[in-house]
């Protein structure tokens, strides 16, 4: 399996295996070389200024935290897991009522542990976007961690003086 | 029901997207907690589970307008100019509360914080910083 077959396996189990993505209805467009292109389909669900009919900033924000992760996902040899450390969102304009959101986000840079991600989303044009986006990401955030970890009673919260365990 | 109980209520009734994610907000006098109880269309990632990162951010940025509907009457809904978000736990499959914080609220411009917990207060889950461009009612 090439590279870019398994990114493409990676982007549809995040698309069709994430309850929120499945919900907003995203889907890949175009994926490989470090960049993911998604899609978000406009629908009155998703409003979030009923008097003009202008998504909620809140599903732009979804969509760019989303893309970001798949190209992550696109820039790594192999696949691991991966947290959303910060994200930064400048609002543009609003996006037009009724046309489908694109997000095309590129992750170009790489270190062992942090991913660095711009992403853009638009429209019509990419040039003339409806938001841009910066994020940082953990790699191998789970590790260690088990399918199912947030399902156990959390942690009692670390003590920062210097009790000594008897 | 006070004046900004009833901007409350009418602003997260009249907007499609926050009852898609199902927030709903407490006010005590002028103290406003928002509510984001647990759903599995909220999940982002299903293996832990965890909620999805941007609907943790979503839900601050609702958190935000909504105390600013509390904090004074608007001629139009405030529009988001930028927001930073910083995760800092994974969101469990829990309830999860918001409150914000408007350091100013000028004429033209509002910066926000917000700060979204799930068991304990004191161990946030995310923040989020943000800048609006708001029209307050001149009376």
């Amino acid at each position: 399996m090439s590279d870019h077959e398994q990114t493409k396996l990676i982007a549809t189990a995040m698309n069709e295996g994430s309850p929120q993505a499945k919900a907003l209805g995203f889907t890949t467009l175009e994926i490989g070389d470090a960049v993911a292109l998604l899609k978000v389909p406009y629908r009155p669900e998703i409003i979030g200024d009923p008097e003009t009919g202008v998504i909620a900033g809140g599903v732009v924000t979804t969509l760019l935290d989303h893309a970001s992760g798949q190209a992550v996902h696109a820039a790594m040899a192999t696949w691991t897991s991966i947290a959303t450390l910060d994200l930064r969102i400048d609002y543009m304009r609003a996006a037009e009522p009724g046309l489908d959101v694109m997000a095309r986000a590129h992750c170009y840079k790489l270190t062992r542990s942090v991913a660095f991600v711009r992403a853009v989303a638009y429209d019509r044009d990419p040039e003339d976007p409806v938001a841009t986006g910066q994020a940082t990401f953990m790699l191998d955030s789970s590790a260690g961690k088990k399918a199912g970890a947030n399902l156990k009673p959390s942690r009692a919260p670390r003590t920062k003086t210097g009790a000594v365990d008897q | 029901m006070s004046d900004a109980d009833t901007r409350l209520v009418s602003m997260l009734d009249s907007i499609p997207y926050a009852r898609f994610l199902g927030i709903k907000a407490e006010l005590a006098g002028d103290e406003m907690t928002a509510v984001l109880p647990f759903a599995q269309h909220i999940v982002g990632n299903p293996m832990l589970p965890a909620i999805h990162g941007g609907v943790l951010g979503a839900f601050m940025e609702m958190t935000a307008l909504a105390q600013l509907s509390v904090a004074a009457p608007m001629k139009r809904q405030p529009r988001t100019i930028d927001v930073s978000i910083e995760y800092l736990r994974s969101g469990r499959p829990l309830t999860t509360y918001a409150r914000a914080s408007i350091k100013k609220l000028g004429r033209r411009i509002a910066n926000v914080h917000v700060e979204a917990w799930q068991e304990t207060r004191s161990a946030p889950i995310a923040t989020l910083r943000g800048l609006f461009l708001v029209a307050p009612s001149e009376d």
